[in-house]
């Protein structure tokens, strides 16, 4: 093993700590700045396998994520929280601690389950696809134990985070899947924004449990 | 030289574009049913064209099955929109702005779908079901009621983790496909992948199929999965439920089946077959007993497609030519009849300006015709002979009592307490004394008597060459 693959795992390693950062941030305004650091990771992470594979073409997927994952969205979501005066204190589902258990208990389930899956593949890729998986799940978790929405969209893209990685981890990925994915990201973005907006129109919240007493069916 | 398939895909999109600066919203609906009639004369060019496989693209008997529904379902609920959608805007329900949103949404989401079903890569077929996920959200959150804000919030998280399970999936079928493939565009290629996937490695084939039975599982609407599905029905616009019920779900099973031909080549792999029976199995019947507590009629025909997709996901988890031919033709029957039922429902929520069951009895006596229409859907849906999914119910039946006897207990009682359910709200409906309001219906009845017909004419002759193309693509699944 060269120092390329522990460059792209230290990247990695970076970028799961990070995964663990957003679960125990107090304030939105961290938990942006958490995810900002997350998606620079990511940005460099694509960067260094695009030098040391050769593959200019990634370049292109790190220059977006740095660009719209790391500077854009986090400064537009910092706005929304600022203009629409939400509460600054994140809003649990569950406390720091139990979330923090879960989500190393879901770390070491990726570990186990792809090392024994993954015998046939080069090592450098089965590492980055399984430390991948962890921060795909840690997305998935934060999307569960937190109840505001901003915090549920920061959720959402760590887990898109995640996935690139994974993508970038599959060697030769071919670049057409990746500038798309990039894409339907930004559209998944204009969503979530624009229903931040009507939620927060309708409700005077964006706490999710004001939605869960909408349940069409109790009317 | 301009092939089908591209006008199929590219059609949608360049009427959503143009669709976006038409002011008025009547020319928008007319141009909304010109493009959809032009996407679905390409949709029936390309079923009698050249079949066609380059580095993007495919079109096999298989998908061109998936390709016809869509296009003709497309149409249909296009005309009935037309006619429906104008009085929401009386009852100030929706803006024009709002409306030239929709016909723009309603154009790119059938691209979307389209653009899934002929992708001949993985990745592109992940975009466009992404596409088509994302605009239905918007769709669903159309009238900006709280209700509506909720349904499209849980349908936007819950398709979101779904669509990202899919996506990892997606990645590790790639992995799996390298070594036998190489680097790049042909380990993402269908009928590449295909072809090699016996070379492929099996550990990494079980687990990508998990990720992608979980990830398209959940678009599918198989239970547990479903959560998002009723309260999107219920809460979008009534053309909308039409299109989710017939036809996006139907592509979120396209892209399942795909993968399942897939792993199925590889004899070292898990056999996706007794998963897939035990999840149809389970959706159908939880469905199916969950019909009998609904109040809101959209969320009870929302239920009904979940049972219908647990048969189809049955079905085809058995396995075999008999079974997939069963399955497709279900398949069809079912998105013809469901559709036909959320525009017979439209009208239902026109007449009475209201979509609870409580507030829609006596049908029968203030809207005899609509009554009776309605009714005629609801015992085609219930599988009622002499209509379509009668036919295709007791194909998978036999077929299944065939070969596993006792297997074919199960389905068959899951269908029994659903059309138990289906009938006694039928029966609330249409018959009792009238309540409420009794508006005049403006919508067309046109698409609803289409589609009864065509699913009636199913069920009493099944056209050879219609026969022998379904046995084609049922082949082709194996």
């Amino acid at each position: 093993m060269n120092h390329a693959y522990e460059i792209s795992h230290l990247l990695a390693g970076v970028m799961l700590v990070t995964s663990f950062a957003l679960l125990y941030q107090q304030r939105v305004a961290a938990v942006l700045n958490t995810f900002a650091a997350q998606s620079i990771a990511l940005a460099l992470a694509v960067a260094w396998a695009a030098w040391s594979q050769d593959r200019p073409d990634l370049f292109i997927t790190a220059l977006i994520a740095l660009t719209l994952k790391g500077i854009v969205i986090p400064v537009a979501l910092h706005r929304t929280v600022a203009r629409l005066g939400i509460h600054r204190e994140v809003e649990k589902v569950v406390g720091v601690g139990v979330a923090l258990m879960v989500g190393l208990a879901l770390t070491g389930l990726a570990q186990a389950l792809l090392f024994k899956v993954t015998h046939g593949t080069a090592s450098h890729a089965r590492e980055e696809l399984a430390l991948a998986l962890s921060i795909i799940l840690m997305g998935f978790l934060m999307m569960i134990v937190r109840r505001n929405a901003v915090t549920q969209i920061v959720g959402f893209m760590s887990m898109e985070n995640g996935l690139i990685l994974a993508a970038t981890g599959a060697r030769g990925m071919p670049l057409v899947v990746e500038v798309s994915v990039a894409f339907s990201v930004l559209i998944a973005l204009f969503v979530f924004a624009v229903f931040v907006f009507r939620i927060r129109e309708r409700f005077d919240t964006i706490d999710i449990e004001a939605l869960d007493r909408m349940r069409g069916d109790r009317r | 030289m301009i092939h089908a398939y591209q006008v199929v895909v590219v059609a949608p999109y360049v009427a959503a574009l143009v669709l976006l600066v038409i002011p008025g919203y009547r020319l928008g609906a007319i141009t909304n049913v010109v493009a959809s009639a032009l996407t679905f004369a390409a949709g029936l060019w390309l079923v009698v064209s050249e079949r066609v496989v380059s580095d993007y693209a495919i079109v096999d008997e298989f998908n061109i099955v998936f390709i016809a529904i869509n296009t003709l379902v497309g149409f249909t609920t296009a005309l009935f929109s037309a006619s429906y959608i104008g009085h929401e805007i009386e009852t100030g329900r929706l803006t024009p702005t709002l409306l030239r949103f929709y016909h723009a949404m309603f154009q790119a989401m059938m691209g979307s779908m389209n653009l899934a079903l002929i992708a001949n890569n993985i990745g592109l077929m992940w975009v466009g079901l992404e596409l088509a996920t994302l605009i239905t959200v918007v769709m669903v959150g159309l009238y900006r009621t709280p209700q509506a804000i909720e349904a499209a919030w849980k349908y936007f998280i819950l398709a979101s983790v779904g669509i990202s399970l899919a996506f990892f999936g997606t990645i590790l079928i790639y992995l799996a496909g390298q070594p036998a493939l190489g680097e790049g565009v042909p380990a993402m290629t269908w009928n590449l992948l295909q072809a090699a996937a016996s070379r492929m490695d099996p550990a990494i084939l079980d687990l990508a199929f998990i990720f992608l039975l979980i990830g398209y599982g959940t678009k599918v609407g198989l239970a547990p999965l479903h959560a998002w599905l009723p309260d999107a029905h219920a809460e979008g616009p009534t053309p909308i439920s039409a299109v989710l019920s017939g036809l996006l779900l139907n592509v979120a099973l396209y892209a399942l089946l795909r993968f399942k031909m897939v792993v199925a080549g590889q004899p070292a792999a898990l056999d996706p077959g007794p998963i897939m029976i035990v999840m149809g199995l389970v959706s159908l019947i939880f469905a199916a007993f969950m019909l009998y507590q609904r109040r809101d009629i959209k969320r009870l025909f929302a239920y009904s497609s979940i049972e219908h997709m647990g048969l189809m996901v049955f079905a085809f988890g058995m396995g075999g030519p008999l079974a997939n031919f069963a399955g497709l033709l279900h398949m069809t029957m079912h998105s013809l009849t469901k559709s036909g039922i959320f525009f017979a429902v439209g009208h239902i929520a026109q007449a009475k300006g209201s979509q609870r069951i409580a507030d829609i009895k006596g049908l029968s006596v203030t809207h005899p015709r609509l009554a009776v229409a309605f009714a005629l859907a609801v015992f085609a849906i219930s599988g009622l002979p002499p209509f379509g999914v009668f036919t295709s119910e007791f194909l998978i039946l036999t077929t299944t009592f065939a070969r596993e006897p006792w297997l074919a207990l199960l389905p068959a009682f899951g269908l029994l307490i659903g059309f138990g359910a289906l009938l006694m709200r039928l029966q609330d409906t249409i018959f009792g004394e009238p309540v409420g309001p009794a508006h005049r219906v403006d919508a067309s009845s046109v698409p609803l008597v289409l589609h009864l017909l065509l699913v009636l004419t199913a069920g009493i002759y099944l056209p050879p060459v219609l026969v022998a193309w379904f046995q084609r693509a049922a082949e082709l699944l194996g």
